[in-house]
C-alpha cells in the first residue's frame, strides 16, 4: 500500500474531526470524546494500513461519527450522507448497523462484543488482517476477555486489536470507575503478542502493526494511548464530553481551533 | 423413546458431511448437548469456547458474518438465557444465521432444580423481530428441523428437551418451517389442542380420551413458534370455536400467548393454557413429577378441554 505523507494524513485527520464536531453539532447528540481521539486510529488502518481483502470491526460503535466521517474520506460513503446522521431513514445510525450501511462489519454499540465478533470472522479469513478498535471502557465487560482467551487458544494470529486507551468513560476515569491497570501486562497474561503506542502518531502505529504482523502465532494487541476528546481543548480529557452535543458557541470555537 | 437431542446430533452430524459451512460452537457442553459425534468427525469446523456463553454467540456471529452457518449448543437457561442481548444485537439486527440451541429446556434438567430449567426461552426469543423458533417434539421431527434450520438462511432458535420421548411424528411426515402439522385429527372437533415440543405426547393422549368421552379434539403441532402459522390457527378455530395449548414454558409470552395474539385479531374464541403459571421450578428426580406438580398432564389437558368447551357452549 502507497501511504499518504504524514502531513497529508494530518489534513485528513483535521478534516474528519471538523466532519465529527458538524455531525454531532446538528444531530444536537452523539460521542465527541471518544471520536476524537479514535482519529488517528482509524486514518490510519484506513489510509495506511488495510488492503482491499482486510475488514476494520469497531467495537466501541458510539464512536461511529468517526468511522462514518474516514469512510467519507476515503470515498466509501458520500460527504453529503454524513449530514443525515441519526436523522430518520439515514443508513448512518446513531450506532452502526451492519444491514444498513455497506462497509459496517458489525452491528455495535453494546459494548464487549466487537471482539467476539472480529475474532470469529478472523478464524475463516485466513488469507487477511481482521482490525478491532475498541476502547479501554469495555474492557469492563466480561464478554470481551471470553473472546480475548478464545482468540489466543485458536491463535488467531490475524486479528489485531487496536485498544483507544483514553482514559475516560461515561462517568470519570477509567481508573476512577473500575481500574484497568496494566492492559500491556494483561494482554500478556493472556497471551497476546502486545505492542503500546502513542495513538495520535501515524509512524508509531504503521510500525507498531508492520512489526506485530511478522510476530507468530498470538493475537495481536497494540494499545493506543490516546487523548479523549483529542483537538478541541475543552473537551480534552473532560467525561462530560463523552455524550453530548456542543452548543453553537462550543461549535464554532472548535471549529475554530481546528482550522 | 428417544431423545429430541439426539435427533438433533445425528442431523448434525448429517449437515456435517454435507454442508462444508456449518460450524458447530459449544460453551463447556459437547456430549450432553449431542455435538460430540460433530466434534470427533470435523476437528477443524468445532470450537470449544469453554463456560463463555456470551462468547459463543458473538464469536459465532463474527464466523456467520464471514459466510458460516454456525450452530452453537448451551443448556437453554444460559443461552439465550444469559445471550439475551448478544443474540438481538449480533445475530438478529446483524442479520446473520447464527443457530442457537437451547437445550434441557423445560423441566428437562429437573434434578438440577429452579436455575437449570429453561421456562421462558420461548418468549425470549420469539420477541426479537428477525428470529425464527423452532421447538420440535420428537427425534424424527428434531432431525427434520436441524436440517430445515441449517438451510433458511435466518438467525434460528432450535429448543431441545433433555429427556426420552415418545416419537409421535413419522419420517415421511412433511416439515417445513412456519406450517404447522395435525397430530390427531376428527370429525366435527369440539375443541382444538395446540401444543409445542415432547409435551404434545400428553395432548394426544387426552385426545384419545376425550373422544372416548364424546368430544373430539384436533391436535396441532405447532413446532413453529415464529413465523406462526396464522392460517391454520385461524382455520381450526373457526371450525372448533374452542382451544386450549399446551407447552413446558411459563404461560406469558409463551407459545399459547402467540396463538392468542393470533385469534384476538382474526377469529376470536374462548381460550384455556396449559403452562406454568408465573413460578419458578423445583428439583425433582424425574421431569414426569414436574409435569403433575406444574399442572402439564394429560389429565389436566382434559379438563381445560372440557372447561374450554363449556364457555364456548355457556
Amino acid at each position: 500500500m502507497i501511504r499518504p505523507s504524514p502531513s497529508e494524513l494530518q489534513k485528513i485527520s483535521r478534516q474528519v474531526r471538523k466532519d465529527i464536531i458538524g455531525m454531532i453539532y446538528k444531530a444536537g447528540s452523539g460521542h465527541p470524546g471518544g471520536s476524537l481521539s479514535s482519529v488517528e486510529i482509524m486514518v490510519g488502518l484506513y489510509f495506511g494500513i488495510m488492503e482491499d481483502a482486510d475488514r476494520f470491526f469497531l467495537s466501541n460503535g458510539h464512536v461511529c461519527p468517526a468511522l462514518y466521517a474516514v469512510m467519507a474520506e476515503k470515498g466509501i460513503i458520500s460527504k453529503e450522507k454524513l449530514s443525515t446522521y441519526t436523522e430518520v431513514g439515514s443508513p448512518l445510525q446513531g450506532h452502526p448497523e451492519r444491514t444498513k450501511l455497506k462497509g459496517i462489519e458489525n452491528t455495535s454499540g453494546p459494548l464487549g462484543l466487537g471482539l467476539a465478533q472480529a475474532a470469529g470472522y478472523a478464524v475463516f479469513a485466513k488469507d487477511s488482517y481482521v482490525y478491532c478498535e475498541t476502547s479501554d471502557a469495555e474492557h469492563d465487560e466480561g464478554n470481551h476477555w471470553e473472546a480475548v482467551m478464545f482468540a489466543a487458544k485458536y491463535k488467531i494470529n490475524n486479528l489485531i486489536q487496536i485498544v483507544d486507551r483514553n482514559r475516560i468513560q461515561i462517568e470519570g476515569t477509567t481508573e476512577e470507575i473500575m481500574p484497568i491497570g496494566s492492559l500491556s501486562e494483561k494482554y500478556k497474561a493472556f497471551d497476546w503478542d502486545v505492542a503500546e503506542i502513542d495513538g495520535h502518531n501515524f509512524d508509531e502505529m504503521f510500525m507498531a502493526i508492520e512489526s506485530i504482523k511478522k510476530s507468530g502465532d498470538k493475537p495481536n494487541v497494540i494499545i493506543a494511548n490516546t487523548t479523549f476528546g483529542k483537538g478541541v481543548s475543552f473537551m480534552e480529557a473532560n467525561p462530560d464530553w463523552h455524550a453530548r452535543a456542543p452548543t453553537e458557541e462550543e461549535y464554532k470555537k472548535a471549529m475554530e481551533e481546528l482550522e | 423413546m428417544k431423545s429430541i437431542r439426539d435427533g438433533f446430533g445425528e442431523a448434525l452430524v448429517e449437515l456435517g458431511e454435507r454442508n462444508p459451512d456449518v460450524v458447530v460452537l459449544t460453551a463447556d457442553l459437547a456430549e450432553s448437548t449431542r455435538v460430540k459425534e460433530f466434534a470427533e468427525k470435523f476437528p477443524d469446523r468445532f470450537f470449544q469456547v469453554g463456560v463463555a456463553e456470551q462468547g459463543l454467540v458473538t464469536i459465532a456471529a463474527g464466523m456467520a458474518e464471514a459466510g458460516k452457518t454456525p450452530f452453537i449448543t448451551s443448556y437453554a437457561v444460559f443461552s439465550p438465557g444469559r445471550t439475551w442481548e448478544q443474540i438481538k444485537v449480533t445475530a438478529s439486527l446483524n442479520d446473520v444465521p447464527v443457530k442457537i440451541v437451547g437445550a434441557h429446556a423445560g423441566f428437562g434438567a429437573s434434578m438440577y432444580g429452579a436455575t437449570h430449567e429453561s421456562l421462558e426461552d420461548i418468549a425470549l426469543m420469539r420477541v426479537i423481530p428477525n428470529m425464527v423458533v423452532v421447538s420440535p417434539c420428537d427425534f424424527t421431527e428434531a432431525k427434520k428441523a436441524t436440517l430445515a434450520i441449517a438451510k433458511n438462511g435466518k438467525p434460528t432458535y432450535l429448543r431441545l428437551a433433555r429427556q426420552e420421548s415418545p416419537i409421535i411424528t413419522k419420517p415421511e411426515d412433511k416439515f417445513e418451517i412456519g406450517k404447522a402439522s395435525i397430530l390427531y385429527q376428527v370429525k366435527n372437533p369440539q375443541v382444538v389442542i395446540i401444543g409445542t415440543g415432547p409435551i404434545l405426547s400428553e395432548a394426544l393422549e387426552a385426545a384419545r380420551q376425550l373422544e372416548e368421552g364424546g368430544l373430539g379434539a384436533v391436535v396441532i403441532n405447532l413446532h413453529t413458534i415464529k413465523p406462526i402459522d396464522e392460517q391454520m390457527i385461524t382455520h381450526y378455530a373457526k371450525i372448533a370455536g374452542a382451544i386450549v395449548t399446551v407447552e413446558e414454558h411459563q404461560i406469558m409470552g409463551g407459545m399459547g400467548s402467540a396463538v392468542a395474539e393470533v385469534l384476538s385479531k382474526n377469529f376470536p374464541v374462548p381460550m384455556e393454557f396449559i403452562g406454568v403459571k408465573d413460578s419458578f421450578g423445583e428439583s425433582a428426580k424425574d421431569y414426569n413429577n414436574l409435569w403433575k406438580k406444574f399442572g402439564l398432564k394429560k389429565e389436566d389437558v382434559v379438563e381445560a378441554a372440557k372447561k374450554v368447551i363449556l364457555r364456548k357452549n355457556s
